[in-house]
């Protein structure tokens, strides 16, 4: 499938660039400490940064991947949002915060180190920083590919261009100058892809129509998930759910409520040093806690704008045919949703701007990564193990070369990545064991002050070797033994799971479990190494309540968190 | 912060809505307007992405007066 781009979609193109290039270089200015590149000098309005928190999550993976699950499994995908998203970026907002903001740590893994002990905050430095640089090179990589593929452009031309811009605006403007692209990006989102929605409901006769054809996709036996189903299975999110059996996305609803709803999404957005960056860049304890908050509202909207398309081009795809691309074994290509919408509904001009909506997805993906990089790789790694004691000036500096180092490991991964499928998919197995124990260790770590330095630590790496256990013994249906799991067993899982989503929802579930207990049982077993005054502000009991009294109610947390979790749950109900 | 956001933000959102919507002026019967159902999806979105900027850059403006006045 190719696009066609004319002389005005360059030029809107163009537009963004300079934008986004302008910016970083009125920031340079202002860029002065440490504090000014890596967190913002903690001045960023809570609105601004509620954006750039929301956008920093939505790279164009998310996009891409939310509208390819949208044509396979219908509405059933806004459980990553109403579900597996809304009810932690409440608690990250209200409860975790003051910790966050409060303790005055400089990132993530810091926190850590202040709360336990410096082998949690390596551990956790270590992992985070690997991980957030191999993703900006996927980010990279899926970018070049998909450009390639659709726009015909030049891979190595389209890597060197994207490196290029996202270097030239962190190396100038540092974290200020991604949260402002961030929040240019929003809006480009949101510009380039409501119209898509738009004309692509209008042209399958409005939200009824859509519901119609797609009760024919559900029936139709030949539909994605390849079995029939009941009428409703696109269009309803709960009714389906009491067994995998009689749902597209192949899952029930404990594992989902608990897997993706408890687990991983408060593992991701109560612990992930990209997103909490945002927040920390703040420029009140307030406004540090508001942020998810606000974040939350365009969130709960997203899947209008990311699902919504995918379910349009399905029921397009199975009501007219030859819709969506093929892959080369003959089966539908979902990552192709948007770009075949976007083919199919935009003439030129605006076809720019939605390619620029993409692109900005992109690259503000690989931004947001590089940013939270360079600060655990200053501050938790080169200021506390390589060089620790220098001056301000000297981490600045460390901050410009770590950026630009980032980058360049960023293009290896994206090449190692377009090499070798399976490396990618062999990292991102590991992450995910490393990371679906984390919320253990800072729930018990930030409300419950006996746990200690050990506890954390061996909780975590418990947690981690159950979740590859796990994986090892257990394979998603009709998969071989290998990368899939099963390899412990070869191939005779102890369980098999309907799909490989269910594996992961469980995998974290059992991680979660193994990391929450070995960190107690360890906790108690060993001295404490903090005392009560040195934990004030790290942990709940022992520090002052915030009061919000004074402050006017639509800037409360909790009335906040109230409103946005009513509006989730409204959400769930109508599209029930 | 030193730059208010919505100037930046508000300004290259009127440029594009600007740029669309005089492109859609001058391709008015243009049969590619057949994949937006014969709306001419240019000119209503661009008029619609230069009036948010422009009142992004009006309230940033306004915004930087009432500080520069203190």
């Amino acid at each position: 499938m190719k696009l066609e781009l004319h002389s005005v979609d360059y030029v809107i193109l163009c537009v963004y660039f300079i934008f986004v290039l302008g910016i970083g270089w009125i920031l340079r200015r202002y860029i002065k400490t440490g504090e000014d590149f890596f967190m913002s000098g903690r001045s960023i309005p809570a609105w601004v940064a509620g954006l750039a928190f929301i956008s920093a999550n939505l790279g164009a993976q998310e996009v891409i991947g939310m509208a390819a699950s949208g044509a396979k499994y219908g509405i059933m995908t806004s459980h990553f949002y109403w579900v597996g998203a809304i009810p932690a970026m409440v608690f990250v907002g209200i409860f975790m915060m003051p910790f966050y903001y409060g303790s005055k740590a400089r990132s993530v893994p810091e926190y850590l180190k202040l709360r336990f002990d410096e082998k949690t905050r390596a551990f956790n430095a270590c992992s985070f920083a690997v991980m957030t640089v191999f993703s900006s090179g996927i980010s990279m990589h899926a970018l070049a590919r998909l450009l390639e593929q659709i726009l015909g452009f030049d891979y190595h031309l389209c890597i060197i261009v994207s490196a290029l811009i996202v270097l030239g605006y962190i190396f100038l403007g540092g974290l200020t100058s991604a949260i402002y692209n961030e929040v240019l990006q929003f809006f480009m989102i949101v510009f380039g892809f409501s119209p898509l929605v738009f004309l692509g409901l209008k042209s399958v006769g409005g939200w009824e129509g859509l519901t119609q054809k797609l009760s024919a996709v559900a029936a139709n036996p030949n539909n994605p998930a390849g079995k029939a189903f009941d009428p409703g299975a696109w269009t309803h999110s709960w009714v389906n759910m009491g067994s995998s059996h009689t749902n597209p996305m192949g899952v029930e609803w404990f594992g989902m409520v608990f897997g993706l709803g408890f687990v991983l999404s408060f593992g991701y957005w109560c612990t992930d040093f990209l997103v909490v960056q945002r927040a920390m860049a703040a420029n009140s304890m307030s406004a540090a806690r508001r942020t998810p908050l606000i974040a939350a509202f365009p969130k709960m909207l997203f899947p209008a704008l990311v699902i919504l398309p995918g379910m349009i081009a399905i029921s397009v795809q199975y009501d007219v045919g030859d819709f969506l691309p093929k892959t080369p074994d003959g089966q539908l290509d979902y990552n192709m949703t948007i770009p075949a919408m976007l083919a199919k509904y935009f003439p030129t001009g605006l076809l720019g701007v939605g390619i620029t909506a993409l692109m900005a997805s992109f690259m503000s993906g690989m931004a947001g990564n590089v940013t939270a990089f360079n600060t655990v790789w200053t501050y938790d790694l080169y200021q506390s193990y390589i060089r620790p004691g220098q001056s301000d000036k000297h981490y600045l500096h460390m901050g410009h070369i770590s950026t630009v180092a980032g980058i360049l490991i960023s293009i290896a991964c994206a090449y190692a990545a377009r090499s070798f499928d399976n490396i990618m998919d062999m990292l991102q197995l590991v992450f995910g064991f490393v990371n679906a124990p984390l919320f253990a260790t800072f729930l018990l770590g930030m409300f419950w002050r006996r746990a200690t330095g050990h506890g954390a630590f061996f909780g975590l790496m418990a947690g981690t070797l159950t979740a590859a256990l796990h994986h090892g013994l257990t394979l998603p249906h009709g998969a071989v033994a290998g990368i899939k799991g099963g390899w412990l067993v070869a191939g005779h899982a102890v369980h098999v799971y309907p799909v490989e989503m269910a594996q992961n929802f469980w995998a974290a579930i059992f991680a979660w479990s193994a990391c929450f207990i070995t960190t107690i049982v360890i906790s108690l077993a060993t001295q404490r190494t903090k005392s009560d005054e040195d934990l004030k502000g790290l942990v709940y009991s022992l520090t002052p309540r915030i009061t919000d009294r004074d402050i006017p109610w639509h800037k409360q947390p909790a009335t906040l968190g109230i409103i946005v979790i009513t509006a989730a749950v409204i959400l769930n109900f109508i599209f029930w | 912060m030193n730059l208010d956001i919505r100037l930046p933000m508000g300004l290259m959102l009127a440029i594009m809505g600007a740029i669309l919507t005089m492109y859609g002026l001058f391709t008015r019967s243009d049969p590619m307007y057949a994949r937006s159902q014969d709306i001419n999806i240019n000119l209503v979105w661009g008029a619609f992405m230069f009036i948010i900027g422009v009142i992004m850059v009006v309230m940033a403006r306004r915004a930087m007066r009432a500080s520069g006045d203190k």
